[in-house]
């Protein structure tokens, strides 16, 4: 079966004092090939322990992750990672950056050298090649890194964040390119996301997960992902089902919290 | 006393006259320069170049003036050089007093002097003559010439008609007179406000240090082979303990292993001064090379050690992940992840190291050897060869800082991320 499979994936940690923590209870889903997930939920709902699973940084207490039929156990090139900030070889100039996953698998130069010069158009940082790491902005930054996962043409690119520290209107135009090279290098993306407009703009699918344990509540197919492809993101944020569903999950989202404050303060009580 | 308190107030009198004179003139116009809110905010404080250059010339400037130096043109008084005299009033057991003048011929300590031809006068208390160096003490039986002696029962009871006891001291203008427990007379001439070359020689004597030195050498070497050996001794036990702590606290920081192995060994070695090691290096290795190559090698192996293990764990684990999910190796990893991403705290490392190891070498040298600059200043010191002791603190000084600027080019050249991600 091709695609991306979250097979009842549980995740437990033992605390020192004897108690436990359920971050995940019985997480399923099937990703097929090309689709894009964005999950969304309040912190703690165990959404970025369940982005650490799929990339293999974790190894789950229960269940399997199955990628194109075969079962994931540790991190590997197929699964390719765009972090919030902070993952980016500061030694090394924008090309070493972005060629990194070539130059790591062998390859020559005369070999990805065109590739890694074509997505640095394609993110826009051609004349930036020989910059270095920290002279760029935050926002460049983000696209060097979206260019590095893409050079490795992984077959799932994971997504913690990645715009999560961008300014405002930094943050708008770096959605637009992310849905741009969604639909032109057809990989199937999971986003996480604290934002929910951005889950809805980005998602085809959308997850919302509850806390403790940290689960699926609701799934949302949508239809703004593919309606934003090309077109300003500004109109689709106008369309009246784009304002209906934001409220219905920010609800949900702002009933779950309420009720994690409340069980707090019955437990302080 | 006095010159802690010329350099307190040439401190603040340069600082008024450039804060209200030089300073109007030559206004900085940049971005700092406007800022209002400077006391508390680090950034906004520059070192003031003219308070740096006035410092340096100031020390010149009371070193010179308080040892006499022909390079600097006001002095402190110096020691008294001259002819002068005393008289001091000896009195017979019988109480008959008679007074007798000392005179008294001070010279520059090196050069020709003649005894002062005088009149024996009269009275059973001859009058004495006093040859001394200046800052030199003399001691007079002024009685060897008198009619009527110490042994006779004569003794002293006033000089210059303060009157005086055995033990006790009178200043006069011409210096210090003391009354020795036996009798004599223990003369001081006036000392003035200067140094004595001994302890602490013109600027200029320790430049003639340096030619002669560099020159002739001193005890069978030249300074440049005392401080070569210095340097070449610091060099290669650093190397040595770079070469091996290094990659220990790789092995540290990457394996539970190898830090359960070296945290107990580490962590006991570390607040052990290398200089506590000094005498067991001796009693191993000797006074030779190698003993002082085994000691550097400690000195920097520790702090390497310690600097590349807070390398690994200072690796933002992001970064090795975004690399393992790039499909890099564990070998890969350590080579263009972890390694760079540790340089600059090697480099803070190795800066400290070489500090250490500078500082170790000389105390060793100190300790016991047969060259470099610390053996140097020590037997200098035993001879009270103060201007070689001076010339030698300075170089060690300036190599110790040279060592330290050249670390911090080669950091910003090899390491130009450093406290910019």
């Amino acid at each position: 079966m091709t695609g991306l499979s979250i097979e009842n994936i549980s995740m437990r940690f033992d605390l020192p004092n004897g108690s436990h923590v359920q971050a995940l209870k019985d997480v399923s889903l099937h990703l097929n090939p090309g689709e894009l997930l964005s999950v969304l939920g309040p912190s703690g709902c165990g959404k970025t322990t369940l982005l650490n699973i799929v990339a293999g940084f974790l190894a789950p207490t229960g269940g399997r992750i199955v990628l194109n039929g075969h079962a994931v156990r540790g991190p590997d090139a197929e699964r390719g990672m765009v972090f919030q900030q902070g993952a980016l070889f500061e030694w090394m100039n924008v090309r070493d950056n972005v060629s990194f996953g070539p130059r790591m698998a062998g390859r020559r130069a005369a070999d990805y050298g065109q590739e890694v010069d074509h997505l640095l158009d394609v993110v826009g940082l051609r004349d930036f090649k020989e910059k270095a790491i920290y002279e760029l902005s935050g926002g460049m930054q983000q696209r060097v890194a979206l260019a590095r996962c893409l050079a490795n043409d992984p077959d799932v690119i994971l997504m913690d964040e990645p715009l999560g520290a961008l300014d405002a209107l930094t943050r708008e135009k770096m959605q637009g390119l992310v849905l741009k090279l969604w639909k032109e290098t057809g990989k199937t993306i999971i986003l996480i996301t604290h934002s929910v407009e951005e889950a809805l703009l980005l998602g085809e699918r959308l997850l919302v997960m509850a806390p403790r344990p940290g689960r699926i509540h609701t799934e949302y197919r949508l239809p703004f992902a593919d309606m934003g492809v090309g077109q300003d993101l500004r109109e689709v944020k106008k369309h009246p089902e784009f304002g209906q569903r934001r409220e219905e999950i920010l609800g949900m989202i702002w009933d779950m919290e309420e009720e994690i404050m409340g069980r707090a303060e019955e437990a302080g009580a | 006393m006095i010159p802690l308190v010329l350099y307190i107030a040439i401190f603040a009198a340069a600082f008024f006259i450039v804060r209200l004179g030089v300073r109007r003139l030559t206004e900085r116009h940049d971005y700092t320069a406007l800022k209002t809110v400077t006391f508390g905010d680090e950034s906004a404080v520059r070192p003031d170049r003219w308070a740096s250059v006035i410092s340096i010339l100031t020390i010149f400037l009371l070193w010179g003036a308080f040892t006499g130096s022909k390079w600097v043109p006001v002095h402190a008084p110096g020691p008294f050089v001259g002819d002068t005299q005393f008289t001091y009033t000896s009195e017979a057991p019988d109480g008959t007093r008679d007074d007798a003048t000392v005179f008294v011929r001070v010279f520059e300590v090196g050069a020709e002097v003649a005894e002062p031809e005088i009149d024996p006068g009269d009275g059973f208390a001859k009058n004495d003559t006093i040859t001394v160096g200046a800052w030199r003490t003399k001691l007079l039986s002024f009685d060897q010439n008198d009619e009527i002696t110490r042994k006779d029962g004569a003794h002293i009871v006033a000089i210059d008609g303060q009157p005086v006891e055995a033990g006790g001291e009178v200043r006069t203008d011409a210096g210090r007179i003391a009354i020795t427990s036996k009798g004599s007379i223990n003369y001081e001439p006036p000392k003035g406000m200067q140094m004595e070359p001994i302890w602490l020689p013109p600027p200029e004597a320790v430049v003639a240090r340096v030619a002669e030195i560099a020159g002739r050498g001193y005890q069978n070497f030249t300074l440049w082979e005392h401080l070569g050996w210095s340097l070449y001794r610091v060099i290669l036990g650093f190397i040595l303990g770079a070469a091996v702590g290094i990659p220990l606290g790789y092995a540290m920081g990457l394996s539970d292993w190898f830090r359960g192995w070296f945290d107990p060994i580490v962590e006991f070695m570390r607040p052990v001064p290398p200089l506590a090691l000094i005498p067991l290096v001796i009693i191993w290795a000797g006074i030779g090379e190698s003993g002082k190559i085994i000691l550097l090698f400690l000195a920097a192996l520790w702090i390497m050690t310690i600097a590349a293990r807070a390398g690994v764990s200072g690796v933002n684990i992001t970064k090795v992940h975004a690399a393992y999910s790039l499909g890099a190796s564990r070998w890969q990893i350590l080579r263009h992840v972890i390694i760079p991403n540790s340089l600059p705290e090697i480099f803070t490392g190795a800066r400290v190291a070489m500090g250490v190891c500078w500082g170790t070498v000389v105390a060793a040298e100190l300790v016991a050897a047969e060259k470099g600059a610390g053996m140097m200043i020590m037997v200098a010191s035993r001879f009270q060869l103060t201007d070689i002791v001076i010339m030698g603190i300075i170089l060690i000084g300036v190599i110790g800082y040279g060592i330290d600027i050249l670390f911090r080019i080669a950091e910003r050249w090899l390491v130009p991320w450093k406290g910019r991600s």
